[in-house]
């Protein structure tokens, strides 16, 4: 059985659809990325299947029992709050203390239980983000744009990381890339959301390729791949009438 | 020399800063500064209403303090900012309860006393009542207290653990009312906010963890209580202006301490 499914899924925000015609599924084990231009609904997207949003129309069904492991887009963590990586770890739930050295060690942060998070680097927070979610064992891991203000290589060694922890855990993993096209490689399945489910398909692995190798940097591993949108219909209603141009060019760029 | 009435000061003081410095750290972390002084300045229309009614003004400042809480949540994202919306309900509750008491014969001297307040009028009743709802407010925050830690955190975060941000922000706000509703004899409307963040303030150079640093706060207030309740009795200077004064001289101090600590820190070969 699907972790959960999402049937003709809609959902409103401030009186407008944000997102309609939604039909989904994740399967356990399995890792989806979702793209889509800026405003497109990713994160609604995401919102509406964690159920920290209501679906206005349709029905999103979880499997009883589930747990989600969720990882914030954008944690602005304050100075005004003292907080070390242990205690955030703990939050809200109190954790074994074996497990977490496990899972500190797991995701690159061994021997940081006392560092102050906001000593923390992007990487090193996004890691220990993706720490905190893991400690509760989720079947389903979602994470809303984890690499955005990483770089290239931080994005790469990201990606990896939730590859291992994929095999280590056996958890299914749904993500946000804040790329168009550079998504993670091992992606099982890639999702384009603008509004509604535009096109899905497989990553196309070129790491092969010299020109490729070259654009994305000797320091991504073929951690990275490519996704060529597929788009067989034309948006008809007027807010979205850039959405296929912005597309193509960028497409076209990436085809050459 | 010390007489009955200055305990009884020095009680409601440390009664007072013992839940204005967990509470205050939770202000700081969530920048709701002038959420605490609009509860304030609200709160005099409740102590007038209190007045002309003659119920227990502790009563009436709970009752409005509440009201306003459910006005900011209800009127939020109608087009204003909270903070406009905030100024808007403090200064109307100020400026009705003014009017208001003024409506009430010989309410205006009572007045005073809770816009500066008056420490050295504390009863015995008193006294139980800030002791009482300071209790309160403590059992309310430890026994929500890794709820109200997540969703201060982050809200989507805390929603995905299951637990409602907007639950816990009631939760914060109703300490709140309460907290004012007990200090609002100790050190005035005016003055409130100030015992709420100054010793959290104070307390966040010093503190490692988020319990750490309430903890501290807690402990930085009740010194402020004690010290400007001596300093008013020895100088003869208003009392609760006075607990506010040795909180800031506390700030001040710690924050020297603190950038005189990371400068050696720095200067030193090893760092």
């Amino acid at each position: 059985m699907s972790l959960l499914t999402a049937t003709n899924a809609a959902v409103q925000l401030g009186g407008r659809t944000v997102l309609h015609g939604i039909d989904f599924a994740v399967d356990p084990g399995e890792i989806v990325t979702i793209v889509g231009p800026n405003g497109s609904g990713k994160t609604t997207f995401l919102r509406l299947l964690v159920g920290a949003l209501q679906a206005a129309s349709g029905t999103v069904a979880r499997k009883p029992g589930l747990a989600i492991g969720y990882v914030p887009q954008r944690l602005a963590v304050d100075g005004t709050m003292p907080m070390t990586v242990e205690r955030f770890l703990n939050l809200p739930v109190r954790r074994d203390r074996t497990a977490i050295t496990e899972t500190l060690a797991l995701t690159g942060l061994e021997g940081m239980e006392h560092r102050q998070l906001t000593a923390l680097s992007g990487g090193q927070f996004q890691r220990a983000l993706l720490a905190r979610a893991l400690l509760g064992r989720p079947d389903l891991l979602v994470l809303d744009e984890p690499t955005q203000g990483l770089d290239q290589q931080g994005e790469a060694a990201f990606y990896s990381l939730l590859e291992t922890v994929r095999q280590d855990m056996g958890c299914a993993v749904l993500l946000v890339s804040h790329d168009l096209h550079v998504v993670m490689r091992a992606s099982d399945r890639v999702i384009c959301v603008n509004g509604h489910i535009c096109c899905q398909g497989a990553p196309t692995v070129v790491s092969e390729a010299p020109e490729y190798r070259a654009l994305f940097g000797l320091g991504s591993q073929g951690a990275l791949a490519l996704y060529r949108h597929d788009h067989d219909h034309a948006h008809d209603h007027a807010h979205d009438h850039n959405h296929d141009h912005d597309h193509s060019h960028l497409e076209t760029s990436a085809d050459v | 020399m010390f007489d009955d009435f200055i305990v009884r000061a020095g009680l409601a003081g440390i009664g007072v800063a013992l839940a204005a410095g967990p509470l205050g750290c939770f202000v700081v972390w969530r920048r709701m500064a002038y959420f605490g002084d609009a509860t304030a300045h609200a709160a005099i229309l409740g102590v007038a209403l209190a007045l002309a009614l003659s119920v227990s003004p502790f009563l009436g400042v709970l009752a409005v303090s509440l009201l306003m809480a459910v006005t900011v949540a209800g009127l939020t994202g109608r087009g204003y900012g909270t903070d406009t919306l905030l100024g808007v309900l403090a200064h109307t509750g100020l400026a009705l309860g003014l009017v208001a008491a003024s409506l009430v014969a010989g309410a205006q001297v009572d007045l005073m006393a809770f816009l500066i307040g008056d420490i050295l009028a504390v009863g015995t009743t008193d006294l139980a009542i800030i002791w009482g709802g300071a209790a309160l407010v403590l059992a309310l925050l430890v026994w929500r207290w890794r709820a109200l830690l997540t969703a201060t955190l982050n809200a989507d975060l805390a929603f995905a653990s299951g637990l409602p941000p907007r639950r816990e922000e009631m939760v914060l706000t109703l300490a709140l009312a309460i907290v004012v509703a007990v200090a609002i004899k100790v050190v005035g409307a005016l003055l409130i906010t100030a015992l709420l963040i100054i010793p959290a303030a104070a307390a966040r150079p010093l503190a490692r963890t988020p319990e750490m640093m309430a903890v501290l706060a807690a402990g930085i207030g009740a010194i402020a209580a004690i010290s400007g309740l001596v300093g008013s009795y020895l100088a003869d200077t208003p009392t609760g202006p006075s607990i506010v004064a040795a909180a800031a001289a506390l700030f001040a101090i710690v924050n020297i301490a603190a950038s005189l600590h990371r400068r050696l820190d720095r200067s030193s070969p090893s760092a």
